[in-house]
């Protein structure tokens, strides 16, 4: 009976096979494309997507935030500090050379060397070769989330990236101005190769028919990739019909998007959290935690984001969204326009006073207008914001100067952990320690410094919820800083796209899954 | 003469001194473009390093000079989003950008002049009031406008024309052209009609006016009594005076009309020099946006020089004019 079983399944996935094997294209419209050919060049969303159509990380990360294996069959902690991974075999690179331990411990070195992976993969000592198909990842201390950044260890093949290219350059140099070797070839395991490539005009990804993963449903079989910067011509290009598939979808089009027939709109709630910070070095108001309470009680967040942001936002008490450890589940939007009154005229400013506001206008998902609309909750209860908007290309210099009372910032945590948030955040900010980078609220709290540096090498999962439970509680009553809400994210494409299960939290379709019907 | 061309010569190399300064000036003004190349989470002490390494700590003048030196040899720096020379990718957008406003001139040319004419000789018929009517409405609406309209109706509601690009093309000696496919022309209606239609109707209106002055002149009234054919009077007598003011006009649109590329490129995603430029700001392409500013100057000021001397040798009294003494 089984065997009849296995029989049956083995012909059924056959005839699904047989039915999919028929060449699709998908035509795929971002709003930029990859900056480069060499993964480790910049660390971007964009190059993050493009590693997963042309290299395979260790592991990736499922829709519901769990790990999958991928180069890594599975994997073994055999101390504090080391991880056994046990790779797959048989998978060839682009090359024709075959993937084995040697590549992964190369290309974990190469990011320890690429001047936008170091700081990430600072943690980790290296890896050695076990055997051809065994590696060990070792860190410096015990640190929990070696499998997080195994999500970023996309091998490289190592003998092709090796020697010099005919310009008498070491081929696997990391260069991020300037040609060289890895800007312009690839050499990957993953689905889909480089064949073709106009920077900022196309790229084209075809199959190289020799994929290891046979159980992906994906039938893709080429990938034009297009990158259009304009919101509104990207839309229009899918309405249009001359592309099957566009990502990011702006807000102000799901409505029609979602009213189209023959498209499709898929949202998801995401980990990029919005929130304002308040200097306490520039104003000496912001230093009282009470006129802080009183910003933070006086927004009105879970209205921004129903009207503004079309309900395709989560409005936020927290960092951390839920599912991350280290999410409070008591810690709620705090609007209460009552409340935000009388904490004014406890901390004696009841008459209010001025400030200044800067916000990007270009950078996340309305931001110019919950900037404004910020500006108008603030007026009610007698804070005069001066605001000023800039694009994103000039904003961050002028945020990392302080020039304004209060900030906009939007963060993702790159590790996909609660703890990220905290050390760019929040903890005190130091050139020598390097954290509280993104702190332009110059909060320091010695105490949640200390939760958050336990946090980093705690590897018991209940103990480490607690330290950042506790972390996320104190800058909740410290009033720290304003989370507004956690940004959707959003993808449209026509409707015979089996879009719902390929996408995922860190905005990384997998394209190689994707199934046209 | 000699003198005349020298002079010429030694003012355009001014104008081009002074742009290299005016776009070395706003250089820290657009942005900090090791933020562009780098993630979010980079420590400051790794972007430091870059900067050290790209030459982007020394103080402005030393940057200028060098830049300068390397300029005048041909090597505008490296495109910090392209990762290659600024001149090369500026040489492979610019075929986009010259079939795009080629197009558009052409129709620019075609309709206005039998337009303009026919709204000249009868000013008083409904076509031409509507043609005048409409006009204004032309030149009032903004050329992104007219591109989303034109984009909504005929390749969203009708879908007869593509939304986007360039479509297939074909490579000749380095020179991307659109001409030679159907999907080529294709892509190429909508943008060149947008572009066009910022300068049309000002044509339009142009060649009316003038061409209506012109017919109030005596030789034309002479030309009437002598018993000339009508279309004779029109077409030979008339129009041809009518054509100097308008070609006159017609270059100083030029630099105009590159404004405009940039808008129905970005719209169009046209890959041309308009949309390079606006790429360029965004991404704070500081070395990019620098050779652009100096290699669109020097177009223009090589092109008005020639045009200067040309018209010096044509017509000697500008020659007198134009020493201002």
């Amino acid at each position: 009976m089984k065997k009849f079983f296995t029989f049956l399944s083995v012909f059924f996935i056959t005839g699904i096979f047989a039915l999919s094997t028929n060449a699709k294209t998908l035509n795929l419209a971002m709003d930029a494309d990859p900056v480069s050919l060499d993964p480790h060049s910049q660390l971007s969303g964009g190059m993050l997507q493009y590693s997963h159509l042309v290299f395979d990380p260790l592991v990736r990360w499922t829709q519901d935030m769990d790990f999958e294996p991928r180069l890594a069959k599975r994997w073994e902690r055999l101390n504090d500090t080391t991880m056994r991974f046990y790779l797959r075999e048989g998978v060839k690179f682009h090359s024709g050379n075959e993937f084995t331990a040697e590549d992964v411990v190369w290309t974990l070195d190469r990011l320890k060397r690429s001047p936008d992976f170091k700081g990430l993969f600072e943690p980790f000592e290296g890896a050695k070769v076990v055997d051809k198909y065994t590696v060990d990842v070792i860190t410096k201390k015990p640190y929990p989330l070696l499998l997080n950044m195994a999500t970023y260890i996309f091998p490289m093949d190592k003998d092709f990236y090796s020697g010099v290219d005919e310009n008498g350059k070491p081929k696997d140099a990391v260069v991020k101005v300037g040609e060289s070797f890895a800007n312009s070839h690839e050499s990957g395991t993953g689905k889909y190769k480089v064949t073709y490539r106009e920077q900022g005009v196309k790229m084209i990804l075809e199959s190289t028919g020799y994929y290891w993963d046979k159980n992906s449903p994906g039938n893709v079989d080429k990938i034009v990739l297009t990158p259009i910067k304009k919101d509104a011509t990207r839309v229009a290009a899918l309405l249009s019909g001359d592309v099957d598939f566009i990502m990011p979808v702006p807000p102000q089009d799901y409505a029609r998007l979602e009213r189209t027939k023959g498209v499709k709109l898929v949202t998801m709630a995401g980990s990029r959290i919005i929130t304002f910070q308040m200097n306490q070095e520039r104003k000496e108001e912001l230093k009282n935690r009470k006129v802080r309470q009183a910003i933070v009680h006086a927004i009105n967040n879970p209205g921004i984001a129903k009207i503004l942001m079309k309900g395709k936002a989560t409005p936020a008490g927290q960092q951390s969204p839920e599912g991350f450890l280290g999410h409070v589940p008591e810690l709620k939007p705090r609007y209460d326009l009552q409340k935000a009154k009388e904490l004014m005229k406890e901390a004696g400013y009841e008459d209010g006073f001025e400030l200044s506001m800067i916000a990007p206008n270009n950078r996340y998902v309305n931001d110019e207008k919950i900037a404004e609309a910020i500006v108008s909750m603030l007026g009610k209860i007698n804070i005069k914001v001066n605001l000023t908007t800039m694009p994103k290309a000039q904003y961050w210099s002028e945020f990392d100067k302080q020039v304004a009372d209060m900030q906009m910032i939007g963060w993702h945590p790159d590790t996909e952990d609660s703890a990220n948030y905290f050390e760019f955040l929040l903890m005190c900010p130091s050139k020598e320690t390097g954290y509280g980078q993104y702190n332009s609220g110059n909060y320091c709290n010695p105490k949640l410094d200390k939760l958050i540096l336990a946090s980093q090498s705690e590897t018991d999962i209940e103990k480490r919820a607690k330290l950042l439970k506790e972390a996320a509680r104190i800058v909740y009553n410290d009033a720290a800083y304003v989370p507004l809400h956690w940004q959707h994210l959003s993808w449209a494409g026509k409707d015979n796209l089996e879009i719902e299960p390929i996408v995922n939290v860190m905005n990384f379709p997998y394209f190689s899954d994707l199934v046209i019907k | 003469m000699f003198a005349f061309v020298v002079r010429r010569i030694v003012q355009a190399l001014i104008v081009v001194f002074v742009i290299s300064i005016i776009s070395f000036a706003i250089k820290n003004n657009v942005g900090d473009p090791i933020r562009q190349i780098t993630g979010v989470s980079v420590s400051e002490k790794e972007r430091d390093e870059l900067r050290e390494k790209l030459g982007l700590n020394d103080p402005v003048y030393i940057q200028y000079f060098r830049f300068m030196k390397k300029a005048v040899q041909g090597d505008f720096g490296i495109s910090y989003f392209y990762k290659k020379p600024a001149v090369d990718v500026i040489i492979a957008k610019a075929p986009a950008t010259i079939e795009l406003v080629l197009v558009s001139s052409f129709i620019i040319v075609f309709l206005s002049v039998p337009l303009g004419i026919y709204s000249a000789i009868y000013p008083k018929k409904l076509f031409s009031r509507f043609l005048m009517g409409g006009s204004i409405v032309g030149v009032s609406i903004p050329v992104f406008l007219t591109a989303i309209v034109l984009i909504y109706i005929f390749s969203i509601q009708l879908g007869w024309l593509p939304s986007y690009g360039r479509g297939e093309l074909v490579n000749i000696n380095g020179w991307q052209t659109g001409f030679l496919t159907v999907s080529g022309w294709k892509h190429l209606i909508l943008p060149s009609v947008s572009l066009s239609s910022i300068m049309l109707p000002l044509f339009i209106r142009l060649i009316r006016s003038e061409m209506m002055e012109v017919l109030e002149s005596e030789y034309i009234k002479y030309a009437w009594a002598k018993g000339l054919d009508k279309y004779r009077v029109w077409f030979v007598h008339a129009f041809k005076n009518t054509l100097l003011p308008v070609i006159t006009v017609g270059g100083v649109q030029l630099g105009i009309t590159i404004a405009f590329t940039i808008l129905t490129e970005t719209v169009f995603q046209w890959q041309g020099l308009g949309f390079l430029f606006m790429e360029a700001v965004e991404r704070s392409d500081t070395s990019l946006l620098i050779a652009y500013l100096m290699f669109v100057g020097i177009v223009m000021v090589v092109v008005n020089t020639l045009v200067d001397i040309i018209y010096g040798l044509v017509n000697p009294t500008i020659r007198v004019t134009g020493s201002g003494k």
